[in-house]
């Protein structure tokens, strides 16, 4: 398997030089970044010349809180330790800008006459709304994915026919897959006696987090830590 | 008289053979289809944001609730997701018991599939004699996991439990006498083991009659054959797998092409179709039904000679039994920490596919080196599927959106997650 992908990685390395930066994985899969601008171009080469005729997938990724854990261990006060609970929600962003890294749009690529997986990886960059171009036309199975990464985290796709929600309700307000919308929610609906219709209100449920998010120092994973001895 | 201009249709969510709630909106011309439009989200759940706040471990259930014809194929996917990032390797009985209960998954899904399609298009008896089959194959897995649906079976590093050494029986009851007792508890006087075999070596005859009453029945080929047909490149470029793509005619099955835990192992033929209608679909899918009964016999054979541990012996990941825990401290402080805590995954992201019965399912995982995933990615094959619904039905007559909507296979679980 591997050396099939060191064959595929030595030819994309030599067509598209810089356009496209390898990433590394432990798990034996190949992973490109590539800029926003040059996607349509990459695309459509490894489309027609690399066969990959296959888009299995689109995801989109908001970056916002990679790598913040909810609970600190560090460092234990006379309170004892943060619960993540009590940390409150993360900034929302109303600004004009997003930091350039925060929104990412991952394409899971197959290739059946050559048996390969291959991904790709663009940042939106730092413009809000974030944008990309659509790559509907080149892969008609991106149609449906696109208008789900528009839904649920508001990436507009240039050139896509027909971009609408898909999966919120109609008339839904915000992006529920962004990190900075709550899980419980903005709004619930319920029959209203008094107006005779179902109808939206605030939510009256409270978030609450059973298990906080940490990180370890896992001396399995970092080899840095492997001679120290301790876990 | 006045000319009659094209109307708007809907269609669902509470119809009955929307398969859950699919709504159309459909724009017709008399009753020909001139364009459709899927309204999907009404079971919309974001288990990929409910899985984002818990533990790895604790959103297993979720993946249940995805598919919910064909639960344990969606769990294999995403504990094989965790366990590619975590980069632990699994005992051979427990791979072979996954196979095992991934083929039938399979055949309960396609047992759902040929009966409601077969309801939908007005064959009401293979309905009912698929349910007879499927009520043994809950038993199943009601014995491994105690519940009949929701399994929560599979687990990072293995399978929950080893398989039972006896089958749960029927009780008597007003409605059954002794002698009628005696001849339904017949096949589960043995080990789980013995009434799997028992269910392999009956299987292929009631194939045989649900394609007596199907496969060369006049209604029946009336509404299926030349049916939306699917070209082998307009397939690939709809981003269809499983028998969609088969149907098409080309050959690609993950588990023969990119095969995981022992399918390299085992021996089973890929139907292919020629025409890419939905009668080559059909019949794509019942020769599954035979190959996946096929893999179930191969499977039960390794087990009974090969016993062994079904789950990862690493408790950084999987927690210690009981027994263990009682007196010893180590053991103790990992199932603490497993139950309150749960284990952190590498940095990093993978991407697990599985050959699920309606298709690949991929489960893409985003970690950052916490207990919990950054971000879950369910790739459902439904869902491509249903994209392709417009083209698929666009010129049939409004009775065929029903066939098409059936030959998907469309279950809303994983389309609207």
């Amino acid at each position: 398997m591997s050396d099939r992908y060191d064959a595929l990685a030595a030819r994309i390395d030599e067509r598209f030089g810089e356009q496209l930066q390898r990433i590394t994985s432990t798990c034996g899969e190949l992973t490109y970044e590539l800029g926003k601008f040059d996607l349509r171009e990459v695309a459509a080469a490894l489309r027609n010349d690399f066969g990959f005729e296959m888009l299995m997938d689109v995801c989109g990724v908001d970056y916002l809180t990679y790598g913040k854990d909810e609970w600190l261990t560090e460092d234990a006060t006379e309170t004892g330790f943060s619960r993540g609970v009590e940390r409150g929600p993360v900034i929302l962003d109303d600004t004009d800008t997003f930091p350039a890294k925060r929104f990412a749009v991952v394409y899971h690529l197959l290739s059946l006459q050559n048996n390969q997986r291959l991904r790709l990886r663009t940042y939106t960059g730092t413009e809000n709304p974030p944008i990309l171009k659509s790559v509907v036309d080149i892969w008609n199975s991106a149609n449906w994915f696109e208008r789900e990464a528009f839904d649920l985290f508001g990436i507009l796709f240039e050139g896509h026919p027909d971009l609408r929600r898909i999966l919120t309700d109609y008339g839904f307000i915000g992006h529920p897959f962004r990190k900075d919308f709550p899980l419980i929610g903005n709004v619930e609906v319920s029959y209203d006696v008094e107006k005779g219709r179902v109808a939206y209100k605030p939510v009256s449920i409270e978030p609450r987090t059973l298990v906080p998010r940490v990180i370890r120092d896992d001396n399995r994973y970092q080899p840095d830590l492997q001679d120290r001895g301790h876990g | 008289m006045a000319e009659i201009q094209s109307y708007t249709m809907n269609f669902g969510p509470q119809h009955p053979a929307a398969h859950g709630v699919l709504r159309l909106v459909l724009e017709m011309d008399g009753e020909t289809i001139q364009k459709a439009d899927p309204h999907i989200g009404l079971l919309h759940r974001a288990t990929e944001k409910l899985a984002e706040s818990k533990p790895f471990s604790q959103s297993i259930g979720y993946m249940d609730r995805l598919d919910y014809v064909s639960m344990m194929c969606n769990e294999h996917g995403y504990v094989l997701a965790i366990e590619k990032l975590l980069g632990i390797e699994i005992p051979a009985r427990a791979q072979y018991i996954r196979v095992m209960f991934d083929e039938i998954t399979r055949i309960l899904n396609h047992l759902m599939w040929l009966g409601a399609h077969g309801l939908d298009i007005g064959a009401m008896t293979v309905f009912l004699y698929c349910f007879r089959e499927r009520e043994d194959l809950m038993d199943l897995y009601e014995a491994v996991s105690g519940t009949r649906m929701h399994a929560t079976y599979y687990r990072p590093g293995g399978v929950f439990r080893d398989l039972p050494d006896s089958m749960p029986k029927y009780q008597e009851s007003r409605f059954r006498n002794a002698k009628e007792l005696a001849r339904i508890n017949a096949a589960r006087e043995g080990s789980m083991l013995d009434f799997i075999e028992d269910f392999t070596q009956r299987f292929p005859a009631c194939v045989d009659e649900y394609e007596t009453l199907l496969t060369d029945n006049r209604i029946w080929k009336q509404r299926t054959v030349n049916i939306a047909v699917v070209s082998p490149e307009r397939a690939m470029q709809l981003g269809f797998s499983g028998p969609m793509l088969r149907g098409s005619g080309i050959e690609w099955d993950l588990r023969r092409k990119q095969p995981y835990e022992v399918y390299d192992a085992l021996e089973f033929d890929i139907p292919v179709g020629v025409n890419g209608d939905c009668y080559d679909r059909y019949l794509v899918r019942i020769e599954e039904l035979r190959q996946s009964n096929h893999i179930i016999k191969q499977c039960v054979d390794w087990l009974r000679a090969n016993p062994g541990p079904v789950i990862a012996d690493d408790h950084k990941v999987v927690a210690p039994s009981r027994v263990e825990m009682k007196d010893d401290m180590e053991s103790l402080i990992h199932h603490f920490k497993l139950f309150t805590e749960g284990y952190t995954v590498p940095v990093g992201e993978a991407y697990a596919a599985i050959e699920h019965p309606k298709g690949e399912f991929g489960v893409y995982l985003v970690s950052d080196g916490a207990n919990k995933p950054y971000r879950v990615k369910i790739r459902a094959a439904g869902f491509a599927h249903l994209s392709a619904m417009a083209e698929m039905v666009e010129g049939h007559m409004l009775a065929d959106v029903v066939a098409v909507i059936g030959t998907q296979d469309i279950v809303f679980g994983e389309v609207d997650r």
